[in-house]
């Protein structure tokens, strides 16, 4: 064996073991993040503290906040979401589609803080007149929906042309098809992505500094701030009193839970019995 | 006959309804394209009108009414400089791990690691911001900053007295997030370069690291390239971590001059003082900063997806 042979052997062993290190690398700050979360969340955690008002200790108030905004969230965002996809997958090939297409993709990466100084100049001071959960709601659709367009259309297209024409051939609107026949066929992947989404604007922060608020109350109607977990986090962390700050690992205990929870359930289901 | 007839014209009208009616709301990404683009343009014209070319080239952010002036500069720098570290540190990290998945885990390791690799994704940003504040922060002071201030400080980029509350800390926590992007749609596109072009290089005696480095590579470059700019835009347009971590000055101060000092991105300065803003002209201000967050990330993604696509539809067959 030559010595150059060796060499780049031994070149070949090196590099796989950097490739290695960087996913160690990257694993660290994860377990490093719910090692943390845990141990300062933890235990401060009783059924006082998850239902009681921000005035007696507790964090209620943000948990029932962020079930209200996934809740009107979803309601605006994903049917919107789920006929844009179901537009661009069964009637997209023209111009007009294609340009929504492209839209859409890149407001997946929109900045979201954008989204909150949009909501707040159009529905905070235009429409609702005070920061409200509905102000909230709709920067969380702007996020929402185009992610849910995307993966119904990602979905639908998964779903064999041979099914289309079966139902078509049987004399059925192209509409019925499309509805009752293409929609649940992809039911597997709709609901995964729709439900990722979901995770991921359960815990987006910036727009809902601009257009929710905080409270320490419970909810207070459709036209006043609310809280949030995220919003929590975000002004418990900035206080000076160790007390506080642990309250805020508590409530990023529980914002984390259902995020993961989302996560982790749907793609355990979605290798299960929803499985592709 | 004539039932058949109108049978049909119900059929067809019932399709081409469904049809207009999807199409409408399909029309909802150019609606929050246009309200957010709108609004912000509305939004900053007085600012734009009263300062001119000073807003994007001044340094001074002073609300004080009757001595308002407003210079966004410091802030696109902290944004610039903030991505940048974030792309130097969290680029090879992804692309290390794209490599060991694509090309390299056996295959009990890859669900799991990749698996990983999407949780890093689902972490919710404000998370990230508590557990640099309090945790990151401290390793970043003791073991990385504070070192390389004793031995390096007189290099003018690690002058100051690291704090762990600076524009460094704020890179590293960005190059941590930008990394499940990257490393996913790398891995993707080395995935996409046809086995032909590995068993070519393999039969004249190339080691699988060098079917790697020189072929499957350069081979998917700006497809890899693109991964990196939408690592790029991830950067640009997050807020709540930089902004908990990076010390959050205002004025001339902020000015990225070292990277032990306290910055502010354009993200992280709405965050901190729109609420708080009094004066119109002020409001108006964080709005032209919107505006410019808005124009760089629409640029920046925009550019990634046709590179992207471009790679990646070469996989469906025929190379053009």
């Amino acid at each position: 064996m030559s010595a150059s042979y060796i060499f780049r052997k031994f070149k070949n062993s090196l590099f796989f073991g950097l490739c290695l290190v960087c996913v160690i690398i990257a694993v660290v700050p994860l377990l490093s993040i719910l090692y943390e979360v845990i141990m300062r969340g933890a235990p401060q955690l009783s059924l006082q503290f998850l239902t009681k008002s921000g005035l007696e200790g507790g964090i209620g108030p943000a948990i029932q906040g962020t079930l209200i905004l996934i809740g009107l969230t979803s309601l605006i965002g994903i049917p919107v979401g789920v006929l844009s996809g179901v537009y661009l997958a069964e009637y997209g090939n023209n111009k007009y589609a294609a340009s929504m297409r492209s839209i859409n993709d890149v407001l997946t990466e929109f900045p979201s803080i954008v989204v909150g100084i949009t909501v707040f100049s159009v529905i905070v001071l235009g429409v609702t007149g005070s920061y409200s959960p509905i102000a909230g709601a709709v920067a969380l659709s702007f996020i929402l929906i185009p992610i849910v367009a995307r993966t119904t259309e990602e979905s639908l297209k998964l779903v064999p042309t041979s099914v289309r024409e079966a139902s078509l051939a049987l004399g059925v609107n192209k509409w019925k098809t499309t509805l009752r026949v293409v929609l649940p066929s992809a039911r597997a992947g709709l609901v995964t992505g729709t439900l990722l989404a979901v995770a991921r604007i359960a815990g987006e922060t910036a727009p809902l500094i601009l257009t929710i608020l905080g409270n320490s109350y419970f909810f207070q109607g459709f036209n006043a701030p609310m809280d949030a977990l995220p919003i929590r986090i975000w002004t418990d962390a900035r206080q000076p009193y160790a007390e506080v700050q642990a309250q805020g690992w508590s409530a990023a205990l529980i914002l984390i839970l259902i995020v993961l929870s989302l996560n982790i359930g749907v793609r355990l289901a979605s290798r299960g019995r929803l499985g592709r | 006959m004539v039932r058949e007839q109108i049978c049909m014209i119900k059929k067809l009208a019932g399709d081409n309804l469904f049809k207009i009616l999807t199409a409408i709301v399909a029309a909802s990404a150019a609606v929050i394209l246009i309200v957010n683009a709108g609004t912000l343009i509305g939004g900053s014209l007085p600012v734009l009108q009263r300062f001119g070319t000073y807003f994007f080239t001044g340094t001074t952010w002073n609300p004080v009414e009757g001595r308002e002036l407003f210079g966004a500069l410091p802030y696109v720098m902290g944004t610039l400089v903030t991505s940048a570290i974030a792309l130097l540190i969290g680029v090879p990290i992804s692309l290390g791990i794209a490599i060991f998945l694509a090309e390299m885990a056996p295959k009990a390791m890859k669900v799991p690691v990749s698996y990983l690799v999407e949780l890093l994704a689902a972490v919710p940003s404000v998370i990230y911001g508590l557990w640099g504040l309090f945790v990151l922060r401290i390793w970043m002071q003791n073991y990385i900053e504070t070192p390389l201030s004793t031995y390096l400080g007189w290099i003018p980029i690690f002058s100051g007295t690291p704090f762990g509350l600076d524009i460094f800390t704020a890179g590293v926590i960005l190059a941590i997030m930008i990394i499940p992007t990257v490393a996913s749609v790398s891995r993707e596109v080395i995935n996409a370069v046809p086995d032909s072009i590995r068993e070519g290089a393999y039969s004249i005696g190339a080691t699988k690291w060098e079917v790697i480095r020189y072929w499957v590579l350069s081979y998917g470059r700006s497809g890899i390239f693109g991964a990196v700019i939408l690592g790029l835009g991830r950067a640009v347009g997050e807020t709540m971590a930089v902004t908990m971590v990076i010390g959050n000055a205002i004025g001339p101060v902020a000015m990225p001059t070292s990277l032990f000092k306290p910055g502010q991105t354009m993200s992280s300065l709405i965050a901190n003082g729109f609420l708080e803003s009094t004066t119109p002209i002020e409001k108006s201000a964080y709005m032209g900063v919107g505006l410019i967050l808005l124009l760089v990330s629409l640029l920046i993604n925009i550019g990634a997806h046709i590179m992207v696509t471009r790679v990646l539809k070469v996989k469906g067959g025929a190379v053009e």
